[in-house]
């Protein structure tokens, strides 16, 4: 690559990634070194299997978890309760923020509760809910739930009282009012704030949902890595940690897809580059 | 972004709320008593030229005060604007100027007195149900519509009188403001003077009667200014609605005004017809002239001074163009 050439793909940056492979390979140079240095300590033996088995292994554990159909099982009762609980605690959560963000009524009622409840660390109510629910599904819907709920209903509540006032009254002033000035005007403008809370709200449903299977559970990714745990099976442990991972990212790729779609209007989506 | 949904949500964000808002404009106006005392009593401060009856006024102010809190902005008021007509109002920022075209749009309510556009008054009566429109400083285009769903904003889906749909219609006066082929574009895709352009369309198309101008050029650049200028007029000239233009700018008073108001501590101070051929050559002598004259009014006001209007004679038009030569 000449210096010219060079100094023209600094210069494009991000948006010209389609001229050379270079750079486009670059980001996985690390992550391929790690890898390649970690299956040589495995195999020479200076890192042991009790802490790290060789990459190979863990490949080796998700492929027969998956020929076993075991996989499919567990990440099926997993998802099912990620998806249950961001239903149950997302839309209770958009319900009342819309409500305290709409009325200014429900606000004064409602909304200082809640502002308080939401400083109380959903795991921290843990035991509490053991006591509740037992260790049963209804216990980790609930916490995923409660995990969810909080940063919806507040990104919702603040979107909606955070749409340009200049706008209502344009849209007021050209005969707009009622469901008509909600539905233009004041739910759009809400909108990428109440997508930024979903996105907290995903993040924080994995994390719930994690802990929630691996205190107790008789299925899903934390049975699964907390059942090997105790036969000393690192290579399936890390296979349920990437398993989490994966599922994470696709949750984030969802939103932003959301993101991409909902928010064709922005700025910043103009381009197609997600912020 | 988030950082800020997470902390700022802690406090109610003061000053908004959608429902009393909302509940302001439905059922509010009749707790104000409006009814005003003897019309001897009050003395408009300028004199009015060419009184117009009552039948021809298109919008007609009556003893109007409007205090916020304390502050009183607008004490005693006496405006009347002939139908058809293009009035510029000019003065400092502060004057008040702003509160007085808020007033005739129906966006504030008038603390005394009574504000009546197209012979009815405005109080109990839904804001943006009458023949007014009004355009803003800043465009306040909906950014997650498109240019022509903008336009097509509160318009209903066919029209009672010729029958055409809303998308024709709007589609047709985007044509006129000349921006027909962005109409798929989003408003973050245009540039300024192009956004001032649509909201310009959003208004023409519900034909109004009377057509407020809250400074709609004072965020453009002095090229695009002129050019707007000559789009309004013309749009004037071919739908023949009553303009009433809100501006610091003397120059575009003087440049689209039949007649340039100077209001100062909220109350008239100079009530000014112009008399020159449209369309208006910026160059000319009396242009000139008028335009330094009404200048020197805005520099020199004094609190609760009328001034009288200027008459085009010869010997005063030299003395008004040796002050063009002193102001440069």
């Amino acid at each position: 690559m000449s210096k010219s050439q060079r100094q023209r793909t600094q210069v494009s940056g991000k948006t010209d990634v389609g001229h050379g492979l270079l750079p486009q390979l670059l980001p996985w140079l690390l992550p391929l070194l790690i890898l390649l240095a970690w299956e040589l300590g495995a195999r020479t033996g200076k890192l042991s299997s009790h802490i790290l088995p060789e990459p190979l292994a863990v490949v080796k554990a998700a492929w027969q978890l998956i020929q076993s159909g075991e996989m499919w099982a567990d990440v099926k009762v997993s998802a099912w309760r990620a998806v249950t609980g961001l239903l149950v605690g997302g839309s209770l959560g958009l319900v009342l923020g819309l409500a305290t963000g709409l009325f200014k009524r429900v606000d004064a009622v409602l909304d200082s509760t809640i502002q308080m409840l939401r400083n109380i660390p959903v795991l921290a109510t843990i035991p509490l809910v053991i006591l509740w629910f037992g260790i049963d599904e209804s216990a980790k819907l609930f916490l995923v739930a409660l995990g969810v709920f909080f940063p919806i209903y507040i990104n919702t509540y603040h979107g909606i009282r955070s749409v340009d006032r200049g706008l209502i009254e344009m849209a007021r002033s050209y005969g707009l009012s009622g469901w008509p000035l909600y539905r233009h005007v004041i739910l759009p403008g809400a909108l990428p704030s109440m997508l930024v809370g979903l996105r907290f709200g995903l993040g924080l449903m994995w994390v719930t949902l994690i802990v929630a299977e691996t205190i107790s559970a008789q299925a899903g990714i934390g049975y699964m890595t907390m059942n090997a745990r105790e036969f000393l099976q690192t290579d399936i442990v890390l296979v349920g940690i990437l398993l989490y991972a994966l599922l994470g990212k696709l949750a984030d790729l969802l939103a932003k897809w959301l993101e991409r779609v909902l928010l064709r209007w922005h700025p910043a989506y103009q381009t197609g580059a997600a912020s | 972004m988030s950082r800020v949904a997470w902390s700022s949500s802690f406090s109610p964000i003061a000053g908004l709320d959608i429902e009393s808002e909302m509940r302001l404009n439905s059922g509010l106006a009749g707790a104000f008593d409006l009814s005003h005392g003897d019309a001897d009593t009050r003395q408009p401060l300028a004199r009015v030229h060419s009184l117009p009856t009552l039948a021809e006024a298109a919008v007609r102010l009556r003893g109007v005060g409007k205090a916020f809190g304390t502050r009183q902005v607008l004490s005693d008021f006496e405006l009347e604007i002939e139908r058809g007509s293009f009035v510029a109002m000019v003065g400092r920022s502060g004057c008040g100027k702003s509160t007085l075209l808020r007033l005739i749009a129906g966006l504030e309510r008038p603390s005394q007195g009574s504000v009546e556009t197209l012979g009815a008054d405005l109080a109990g009566r839904k804001v943006g149900a009458a023949g007014t429109r009004i355009m803003f400083q800043d465009a306040r285009l909906l950014p997650w519509k498109s240019v022509l769903q903008n336009v097509m904003l509160g318009l209903p889906r066919r029209d009672p009188v010729s029958g055409d749909s809303a998308r024709d219609r709007a589609l047709a006066v985007l044509a006129e403001v000349g921006l027909a082929d962005r109409a798929a574009d989003w408003p973050a895709q245009l540039s300024g003077g192009q956004r001032q352009r649509v909201a310009l369309a959003r208004a023409l198309v519900h034909r109004p009667q009377v057509l407020l101008l809250d400074e709609p050029l004072g965020a453009l650049d002095a090229l695009t200014r002129i050019e707007m200028h000559e789009l309004i007029e013309r749009l004037w000239r071919e739908h023949g609605f009553t303009a009433l233009l809100v501006t610091h700018d003397v120059h575009e008073a003087v440049a689209l005004g039949d007649r340039i108001v100077l209001i100062d501590g909220g109350r008239i101070a100079l009530d000014q017809p112009v008399a020159l051929e449209r369309p208006r050559v910026r160059g000319a002598a009396a242009f000139a002239a008028l335009e330094a004259y009404v200048l020197d009014r805005v520099l020199h006001t004094l609190p609760g001074v009328a001034h009288e209007p200027w008459a085009a004679d010869t010997q005063e038009a030299e003395i008004a163009l040796e002050r063009v030569r002193w102001a440069l």
